[in-house]
């Protein structure tokens, strides 16, 4: 069932037009992150979503009521910043209780969502305590314990761990997604980081220059980008580019590049015909490149190793064909020597073909 | 959608922007009140002006609300000119070079030594800086009044007392704290590597204030100096002790002018005479706006 | 040093020795001399020495022989308060302080809140609020003596208009002129606590402001129980500023009333200025550190709270 709903929604501010158009259901109980980079419109969107942005065109729907006019605390949200925004005055309690009680809800009943809230993120001694006196990791749970005693079903985050150091950030991400599975409630989160993005999320909307450039699980968004853009920005290390020329001679597809190497693609689904002559570019990620045919159905591409990068587990390789670059992940136990010339074998199946213009998936 | 009557059941469905009603109560009210504060602010400028262009005549049996019937620009000759100071007749143009005599010495000097002070305390720290700046500070709280007569008598030592150049140290003595510590805190803001930069190359003290310090420093200095030329052109009894009886600035002549019960009171004069002596300042202030501002936030511990 | 055999390298070297502690960074020390001249003799010498000849009998001149025959202890302060014209100084100050801080900060801060508001013309009203403190405070004191003046001022325009029983000759009446002078005060200072308020009102997170609409508190309770607290700290400052200069009222005073009527707005620093350069310098020496007893109490509390806190973080 939708539980949130954004239609045609255009933000402007001023003569730039930041959201343009943009339409996304969100399915209840889903955990969906807006992932993109910077000035990508995400915040944009989530903001518009609450309530606190004003749209130039559209609608918003929450729990099946149009709130596209009403004020963030009339639309069943809850939201937790990135600067957690806590009142700094006051104790972690009142924190949590102030709204409720500007909103007149009866003494014993906010004495209530406080204990829920409280055991659930596990703040309980910290209650007397003010924000200065806290952690960033626990200041960041009493926000959202902010939200929690809201009693609302929909939860909104704008990047809430990024003022966080990477331990914590672990930390925390794991709680949230346990939070998740206890609450079972929407929660709509905004990031610019990649890894919070597929490992919290249910599904991912791809941003871009305002636009959700790819709306799918991670799992999709990993194996089967929809165009260039997603298929660089998803993934750690990143894809791999080559660019030439399609081929499609008697139902052997390939592609040309560079000096001439013709690199086999059969296997790969294509989503129309392949026309040959057509300029693209060729996407693999370095772990799906192996310097063995172990796999089936593999091809390969011929590479010279330039860099290697020792990263404890693994290795980076490098390596150069024609002008470009290649990153592959190898096993640290091998033993490779810069030079040497190498054979990169992956399956034309896992890879992404993108024509090299518009950037889609071909 | 069309305006024909909406019966509740037809009512618009909500898209788009909202709907913004644009005299809502709240923000009547406070363009009222803001209205209200700027008008009870512009009062006195205005009837300062307005008198000011009025014949004597009018002055006295008009209402200092009302525009003048006939503008005149005598009363601002006649201040300018001819308008008696204690002994003297000639006017406020004495007063306004004698300011002026006042003033650029005291700025320089002063802004000066509080940039040198404020480079030092940031980048040269050394044992009993911070303490002789705690006490600057401190001693900014001092009454002045307290140090007044001590201070006669430092200048009558040094045989300066009743010159220009009492004036000018009491000045500098006075605006030190504020400006060093203007100084300093922006030293320290500027980022570090420029000057360990600098003392790699092998520049000395002065050398890095000149070469590096100072060109980096525009916004800074001139904060200080509208600081300073506001504060000291506004000063009445600094002038009036330490100056000397020739060399009174303008404020000092105004509130003779103004003050000394003698003859026939010309307030038309006298509200040109007082707008003449805040021209300076108030060009100053009209000018520069926002620096302003962020000068007298600075300047506020003078109080 | 031990016995152990120098490497070879090591000889032809000349380790030159550190300059003595005294001499590191020399040119700082010159440079500062200024400051430190001025904190030496005159903070802290003119203090005493204020302080010291307070005690004496000095009269025109300073006393010759302060610590031996003219040496007279406190009498110059006792006599300081059987003086009625410092006793109508101290009251008026009394009244003229805490009322020009309340209506100061209380209509500084209500402006600041409005312009908080993201209102059109924002720069005009700024400008036009705090044009007063670019004027000296002679010219703040004459105009206002004049737009007082109940023979020609405002009194007598309302009256023109034809309510001719309006009344505001308060500048002429002795038990309210101290009123008149709290007007022009609040007059040219309340820009500079809105201004100063304003800025501490942006310094705000955005982010509060979002949280707590989505909590659904409404602004003015924002206002008050989330921000208010937030600005305690820039607010006391600023108090504390601004009460330091106030009692060291005295352009105003002697532009706008010269004292009187009679001596019914005196104020301390008149006070100092009279006898210190006039007739008994000792009184106002006594009267001087008078006040700066008084400045002590409000600012050394303040100092304490402050930068005491800060070291036990």
């Amino acid at each position: 069932m939708v539980h949130v709903s954004v239609k045609k929604l255009g933000v402007s501010f001023g003569h730039l037009k930041v959201l343009r158009d943009l339409d996304l259901d969100v399915q209840e109980g889903e955990f969906i992150v807006l992932l993109g980079p910077s000035g990508c419109g995400k915040s944009t969107l989530l903001n518009a979503i609450a309530g606190l942005l004003d749209i130039d065109a559209g609608q918003v729907w929450i729990a099946g009521k149009n709130v596209t006019w009403k004020e963030p605390a009339e639309r069943g949200i809850g939201m937790v910043f990135q600067s957690y925004a806590l009142y700094p005055r006051m104790t972690a309690e009142r924190n949590l209780t102030f709204g409720l009680r500007v909103a007149r809800v009866p003494k014993d009943e906010i004495a209530r969502r406080v204990e829920r809230a409280a055991t659930l993120l596990q703040i309980k001694p910290l209650l007397q305590r003010r924000p200065a006196e806290l952690s960033g990791g626990q200041r960041q749970r009493v926000a959202i314990g902010r939200a929690l005693v809201r009693d609302v079903e929909v939860f909104l985050f704008d990047e809430p761990l990024s003022n966080l150091d990477a331990k914590l950030r672990t930390e925390l991400r794991v709680e949230l997604k346990k939070l998740h599975m206890q609450l079972g409630s929407t929660m709509i989160y905004v990031t610019h980081d990649q890894i919070e993005a597929l490992t919290l999320a249910d599904r991912v909307a791809v941003m871009n220059g305002g636009v959700i450039q790819q709306l799918a699980s991670p799992k999709e968004l990993y194996q089967r980008p929809v165009n260039r853009f997603v298929a660089g920005f998803v993934g750690s290390p990143a894809m791999n580019f080559i660019s030439g020329k399609l081929e499609a001679s008697n139902g052997a597809p390939a592609i040309v590049c560079g000096d001439g190497v013709r690199i086999d693609l059969a296997g790969y689904a294509f989503a129309g015909r392949p026309d040959g002559g057509r300029p693209a570019v060729l996407g693999v990620r370095p772990e799906q490149i192996h310097l063995v045919p172990e796999l089936p159905e593999t091809t390969s591409l011929p590479l010279k190793l330039t860099v290697i990068e020792p990263m404890g587990a693994d290795s980076l390789l490098w390596g150069e064909i024609g002008k470009e670059t290649v990153s592959i992940r190898a096993n640290s136990d091998e033993t490779h020597a810069i030079g040497e010339s190498v054979n990169a074998y992956f399956q034309p199946k896992r890879a992404s073909l993108f024509d090299a213009e518009s950037g889609v998936r071909l | 959608m069309s305006a024909v009557a909406l019966n509740p059941a037809e009512a618009v469905e909500p898209s788009g922007p909202k709907p913004r009603r644009r005299f809502a109560p709240a923000t009547i009210m406070v363009y009222g009140v803001l209205i209200v504060a700027a008008v009870y602010y512009l009062i006195p400028l205005y009837v300062m002006v307005m008198t000011s262009l009025k014949g004597l005549e009018e002055v006295r049996l008009g209402n200092i609300f009302a525009p003048p019937l006939e503008v005149t620009l005598q009363p601002w000759v006649k201040a300018w000119t001819s308008a008696c100071t204690g002994l003297y007749c000639e006017g406020l143009q004495v007063g306004f070079w004698k300011s002026v005599r006042i003033t650029v010495p005291s700025v320089i000097v002063s802004i000066a030594v509080g940039s040198v002070n404020g480079y030092a305390l940031a980048n040269w720290r050394f044992k009993g800086s911070e303490f002789f700046f705690t006490i600057l500070l401190v001693g900014s709280f001092i009454p002045y009044q307290v140090l007044l007569f001590p201070l006669v008598l430092m200048t009558s030592a040094i045989g300066i007392y009743s010159t220009i150049w009492a004036v000018i140290v009491v000045h500098t003595i006075f605006g030190m704290p504020v400006l060093t510590l203007l100084f300093r805190n922006y030293f320290a803001s500027l980022p570090i590597e420029l000057f360990k930069a600098a003392r790699v190359d092998g520049a000395g003290f002065w050398g890095i204030f000149f070469r590096i310090m100072l060109p980096m420093s525009l916004p800074i200095f001139t904060v200080a100096i509208i600081l300073q030329v506001t504060g000291i052109w506004n000063d009445y009894l600094f002038g009036l002790v330490f100056a000397g009886q020739p060399n009174y600035p303008m404020t000092v002549q105004l509130n003779n002018i103004v003050n000394s019960i003698q003859g026939v009171r010309e307030y038309n004069v006298n509200m040109a005479a007082t707008l003449l002596t805040g021209l300076v300042p108030l060009t100053i202030y009209f000018v520069s706006g926002r620096l302003f501002v962020r000068g007298i936030a600075a300047g506020a511990v003078k109080g | 040093m031990t016995d152990m055999a120098k490497p070879v390298a090591f000889e032809a070297v000349d380790v030159e020795r550190p300059p003595l502690r005294i001499f590191r960074h020399a040119a700082a020390k010159i440079a500062t001399t200024p400051m430190m001249l001025t904190v030496i003799f005159v903070f802290i010498g003119g203090t005493i020495w204020t302080m010291v000849y307070s005690l004496t009998a000095s009269r025109v001149l300073p006393a010759r022989d302060p610590f031996g025959k003219d040496f007279v202890g406190l009498v110059q302060y006792v006599r300081l308060f059987q003086s009625e014209r410092w006793l109508i100084s101290v009251k008026n100050l009394g009244i003229f302080g805490p009322l020009t801080l309340l209506f100061m900060f209380v209509v500084g801060f209500l402006l600041a809140v409005f312009m908080d508001q993201k209102i059109r013309f924002e720069n005009t009203f700024r400008t036009i609020f705090l044009y007063p403190f670019a004027l000296s405070f002679v010219i703040t004191g004459l105009v206002w003596q004049w737009m007082l003046n109940p023979a020609f001022g405002l009194q007598k325009s309302v009256r023109d208009v034809g309510w001719t029983s309006f009344s505001f000759d308060w500048i002429a009446n002795r038990q309210l002129v101290v009123y008149t002078l709290v007007i022009a005060a609040v007059w040219q200072g309340t820009g500079l606590v809105m201004a100063l308020m304003l800025a501490g009102l942006r310094g705000i997170d955005d982010e509060i402001w979002r949280a707590s609409r989505v909590d659904g508190i409404p602004r003015w309770k924002t206002y008050l129980y989330i921000v208010i607290p937030m600005l305690r700290p820039v607010v006391v400052t600023a108090l504390v500023i601004v009460a330091a200069g106030i009692v060291r009222t005295y352009d105003l005073v002697v532009a706008m009333t010269g004292g009187g009527p009679g001596l019914s707005s005196q104020f301390p620093t008149l006070y100092v200025y009279e006898f210190m350069f006039v007739s008994n310098l000792s009184q106002g020496l006594a009267a001087s550190t008078v006040m700066l007893i008084t400045v002590a109490i409000i600012v050394v509390p303040w100092a304490f709270f402050e930068f005491g806190r800060r070291r036990t973080r």
